[in-house]
């Protein structure tokens, strides 16, 4: 039952694709035919089985070959991943929580042997075997967030709560939708947020800053969050929009299907037990249009959304140049049936 | 058209008054700045014997605000010939400040950024800091693409005046770096540059 991991690319080539399987698990962030930001957090409770959400860090077939393309951004630009000095204990917090999740639901894949103190992780898909002292951090060969995260799909913010405030003191951040860690760092709440458009008057950063501020330790929440991207581009940060910004002048009638991706970010956030810190996990899975539409209810669906979408959102979200394309592209697989509730296929 | 409250990661520069509770008072001002100064001591002399005034004139030198300025009789006044300068002697005196210190800013939005970003590797809150707003509107701009910082940009769009991609100036500030965010105007469609506004002067 162990994942066959992919060889594909999200650059240049751009050979990344779905499976069959890849395409029915993906996380579809619309539950009826219309869409506007809402506070949308949830439980972060097992979902069903094969599900995106059956275990609480989601592994699946493009692993290997996302943690191939962070290790490229890292080494174009190691800016990416920083911590404030403060945070260090956040990031032992962060390689127990990782480790003991891969290695507990993913057992063929990763194991960890702990004796007190000394660890030992096995990684079998990146071929890493590593025995370290926790807490230690000159057993490690980087970091201990940047370590763990090289080696877990997601970006991850670590986030410290005080004053009654929560700040953006951590991450490792390769897969952003548009935000710089490298700006953002050290930001509060309210300022990480402030280009959000709409959001800030209806409410929903500030109960969204009250839920949080109370979350418990072991009672872990999450929501989802959408964009679209142009590519398979895991790499969608402001850094290098001088370079993949033109890509959204490309899409024709021809290739939309293929070119056009929805971009989905399954948002988690744990309590961590030592640090007090709060972990923010920003998994990102792309689908390209030819795939979403092989279920039915999505082709139905996705459309409708796009259509309703408000102007200012759409702007945000930087769709504006291909959003017609796509919506007379998807309509093609709209027979115009009603869509059952919910976001999980038929 | 964006108005400054608008720009929540905006720090809000509520103006200087003279902290009573203080121990020392240290104040970091800039150009226009000394009259905000002058008119918060003004209304506060018994403070005087327990502050440090560091001051450059920048673009007001013809105006003879320093002399003003020391014509107050601070504990110490001290003339810097550009902010860096003055950001140098700050940096050493906030490495052995002590309890009850307050801290002063005042003069253009980018040297105020300048000096809470200097304050803060040295634990100082930035809401404890006190700020005022004078002078021209210039902003203090990085380069989201090269990391370069731009000083005292009037315009949007604008050229980064270290890797040359010609940037708009995005409503977002950094309070670390003391800056607003400049990203390529022309990504999508190279070459193709919107008029340029100039909005901060």
């Amino acid at each position: 039952m162990g994942l066959q991991f992919k060889t594909e690319t999200f650059r240049d080539d751009f050979t990344f694709s779905n499976s069959p399987e890849a395409i029915h698990r993906f996380p579809f962030p619309f539950d009826s035919d219309s869409y506007m930001y809402s506070v949308n957090i949830e439980q972060h409770m097992p979902g069903p089985p094969k599900s995106h959400v059956e275990f609480p860090i989601d592994i699946d077939e493009h692993y290997v070959a996302e943690m191939q393309d962070r290790a490229m951004v890292l080494k174009e630009d190691p800016l990416r991943c920083q911590a404030l000095p403060h945070m260090l204990t956040a990031e032992w917090d962060l390689v127990e929580l990782l480790m003991e999740s891969m290695s507990k639901h993913y057992p063929e894949h990763f194991s960890l042997t702990k004796d007190g103190d000394r660890w030992h992780w096995v990684n079998r898909p990146l071929g890493i075997d590593q025995r370290f002292t926790f807490g230690d951090t000159a057993t490690l060969p980087y970091p201990p967030m940047e370590y763990v995260t090289r080696q877990c799909q997601g970006d991850f913010a670590l986030i410290d709560q005080r004053n009654d405030m929560l700040f953006m003191d951590a991450g490792m951040i390769t897969t952003q939708a548009d935000w710089s860690l490298d700006f953002d760092i050290g930001m509060s709440w309210t300022e990480w947020h402030g280009p959000v458009p709409l959001a800030h008057d209806l409410g929903i950063m500030d109960r969204a800053l009250k839920f949080l501020l109370n979350l418990q330790q072991g009672r872990p929440v999450r929501r989802l969050n959408w964009t679209m991207t142009v590519n398979p581009r895991l790499d969608t940060s402001p850094e290098n929009y001088h370079k993949w910004g033109v890509d959204r002048t490309t899409v024709t009638p021809e290739n939309v299907g293929d070119k056009v991706h929805l971009r989905v970010e399954l948002q988690a956030l744990w309590r961590l037990p030592r640090s007090n810190a709060i972990v923010f996990s920003i998994r990102c899975y792309l689908i390209k249009m030819s795939e979403l539409v092989t279920i039915p209810k999505w082709g139905r669906r996705f459309p409708r959304i796009l259509k309703g979408l408000p102007p200012e959102l759409a702007e945000y979200k930087g769709l504006t140049r291909y959003r017609d394309m796509t919506i007379k592209y998807l309509e093609q697989f709209d027979d115009g049936a009603p869509t059952s509730p919910g976001f999980f296929p038929d | 058209m964006t108005t400054l409250s608008d720009i929540k990661s905006r720090p809000i520069y509520a103006g200087l008054k003279v902290d009573d509770m203080a121990r020392r008072h240290l104040v970091a001002a800039e150009g226009e700045g000394a009259l905000a100064v002058i008119e918060a001591f003004s209304r506060a002399p018994d403070a005087l014997d327990r502050t440090t005034i560091l001051y450059c004139p920048a673009g007001s030198a013809a105006m003879g605000h320093d002399t003003a300025l020391a014509d107050l009789n601070p504990d110490v006044f001290h003339l810097a010939p550009s902010p860096q300068t003055l950001l140098v002697r700050l940096n050493v005196m906030l490495s052995t400040a002590t309890m009850g210190t307050r801290l002063y800013a005042t003069g253009t939005e980018g040297f105020i950024g300048a000096v809470i970003a200097a304050a803060l590797p040295f634990g100082v809150d930035h809401h404890s800091i006190y700020t005022e707003h004078r002078g021209s509107l210039a902003r203090r701009v990085q380069c989201v693409h090269c990391k370069g910082m731009t000083e005292n940009v009037t315009a949007t769009p604008f050229t980064c005046s270290h890797c040359g991609l010609t940037l708009f100036v995005r409503d977002h500030y950094s309070r670390r770096l003391g800056a607003f965010q400049g990203v390529c105007v022309d990504a999508e469609e190279p070459g193709v540059i919107p008029p340029v506004e100039e909005l901060y002067k």
